[in-house]
């Protein structure tokens, strides 16, 4: 982000990918994707790929740990050595420690953990291929997988990026205007309340381009709101 | 816990437990360069809290991808003097999560013309390493190892290399840092209805959320980040942002007058 660059990333009115400045790239989203999971989605944003899966509710290990009151999520953020260009080393890194935080937080208020005292819920999200965005393309997966594991939930949560490259403000952000945009910001929300579990941004911006990336934001997480209802009612339709 | 519910329970009757004001800091002090050894440092008091950042420059090589670029590096250590919460051992996930915001405000900021750290491009540069250093954890360490790192890198100065160019000089400087921008980190709590900022450690444990928003002295935003476990409304956001541009603006001229001592 914000390396000095002659990279042009708008080119006559269009972003590198032919996509409009508030187009989402082609979305593809899929649930029970894993069998031995308690509930599992994969998303692809573009060739960004995460899967997610949720174990869980499940009996805490140690006790100790064990909360009375409700249950705890735990979420870890992993990306295979194979997703980004060279090779990334296996396990976690600073990165990964504080996406997997976030990503926490940011689905942790839908849950009703009040309902599973010692237990926890175990989400793991892999990201399979990165170009970018690749944190709400996880939690994005994470919360259908949440879903289809049948977690009761007060929202689900829709999570989208959005930033500033060439000059322009622009929704889902591809690898390359991760990498040389001026700005990018991270945001997960439960649409149905006009809630936001999830913020994020590194970039100047002024107050008046922050606004309105906050309102992209939200019209984005919208859409990708419908998308995942869509694939969930598909999925359990009656017959 | 008792401390917490009293903390609480003022909140909710639009007190808190020091008396203070919902947009006011506990008092503020910033001691620029108390470390002769880093080549810049600061310490900073909130209240109770506390913390010492040290800046040391070594000579590295650059990233592939920004060959002609310094390079910057923040670590924390909750050091378990600070608190009795905190353990000896890698840093956690809190930790990793305060270096990190507070890289990115720098980061983000361009506080530091990277270009000018380039000592022969694509092969030699400078290495910025900003560690924080909590000694005491009274709430709102965030905001306090903001201030801390932009008032020592400020503050800091380059050392003359050897003739042999890969040799630093120790304690024989020739020039400022080219630091060019002074970001300020505010973190404004949300709890029930009320937007507050600067919590102690009490508050800190029952706020809702917290959003922490960097902003340069020409009013741009540079990092945002929000935490706890609870949601912020979307109508909370311009308010926070309000609050936090306007403390920003305050704190800063605080740092300008502590460098003057130096």
């Amino acid at each position: 982000m914000g390396h000095k660059s002659d990279k042009k990333l708008i080119v006559e009115g269009k972003r590198t990918d032919g996509r409009k400045f508030d187009q989402l790239r082609d979305v593809e989203m899929k649930v029970d994707v894993v069998n031995r999971a308690t509930g599992s989605a994969m998303v692809r944003f573009g060739s960004t790929v995460a899967v997610a899966a949720v174990h869980g509710p499940r009996e805490l290990f140690p006790k100790f740990m064990q909360e009375q009151a409700a249950g705890i999520i735990r979420v870890r953020y992993n990306m295979a050595p194979f997703s980004v260009d060279d090779r990334k080393s296996p396990g976690p890194d600073r990165r990964s420690q504080e996406i997997s935080k976030v990503a926490r937080l940011a689905l942790e208020p839908s849950i009703f953990l009040e309902d599973f005292p010692k237990a926890t819920i175990d989400v793991f999200i892999e990201i399979l291929q990165a170009d970018g965005s690749t944190r709400v393309t996880g939690i994005n997966a994470a919360s259908l997988a949440l879903a289809d594991a049948g977690v009761p939930m007060r929202d689900l949560v829709a999570s989208c990026s959005v930033g500033k490259i060439d000059g322009q403000l622009v929704a889902d952000l591809n690898g390359l205007e991760d990498n040389y945009g001026e700005a990018d910001m991270a945001i997960a929300m439960q649409p149905g309340k006009n809630k936001l579990t999830l913020m994020q941004m590194d970039g100047a911006i002024s107050r008046d381009e922050f606004e309105k990336l906050v309102k992209l934001a939200a019209e984005s997480c919208k859409k990708i709101y419908d998308m995942q209802k869509k694939v969930l009612k598909e999925k359990y339709k009656r017959e | 816990m008792m401390e917490e519910k009293y903390a609480l329970e003022l909140i909710m009757k639009g007190k808190r437990v020091d008396g203070r004001k919902f947009d006011e800091f506990r008092p503020i002090e910033i001691m620029p360069n108390v470390i002769s050894k880093a080549e810049g440092s600061a310490q900073v008091r909130l209240g109770d809290t506390e913390i010492i950042a040290g800046v040391k420059l070594n000579i590295g090589k650059p990233f592939a991808d920004t060959p002609n670029e310094g390079v910057l590096i923040v670590n924390s250590e909750f050091t378990p003097l600070a608190s009795p919460d905190f353990e000896t051992g890698p840093p956690g996930e809190d930790a990793i999560e305060l270096s990190r915001v507070t890289d990115r405000g720098i980061r983000e900021s361009h506080m530091v013309n990277v270009e000018q750290l380039a000592i022969t491009p694509g092969e030699k540069v400078w290495m910025m390493f900003v560690d924080l250093h909590m000694i005491n954890h009274q709430g709102n360490l965030l905001d306090a190892a903001s201030l801390a790192a932009v008032t020592a890198l400020h503050a800091a100065k380059m050392p003359k290399i050897d003739a042999d160019g890969e040799t630093v000089l120790r304690g024989d400087y020739d020039k400022q840092l080219p630091v060019v921008h002074m970001p300020i980190n505010i973190t404004v709590g949300k709890v029930g209805s009320s937007l507050l900022i600067d919590p102690t450690l009490e508050e800190e444990k029952v706020l809702d959320a917290k959003l922490s928003i960097a902003v340069r002295e020409d009013g741009a935003i540079c990092a945002l980040q929000k935490q706890g476990n609870k949601e912020l409304e979307l109508s909370d956001i311009d308010k926070m942002v309000e609050l936090a541009a306007k403390k920003a603006d305050e704190l800063r001229e605080l740092v300008k007058e502590a460098l003057k001592k130096i």
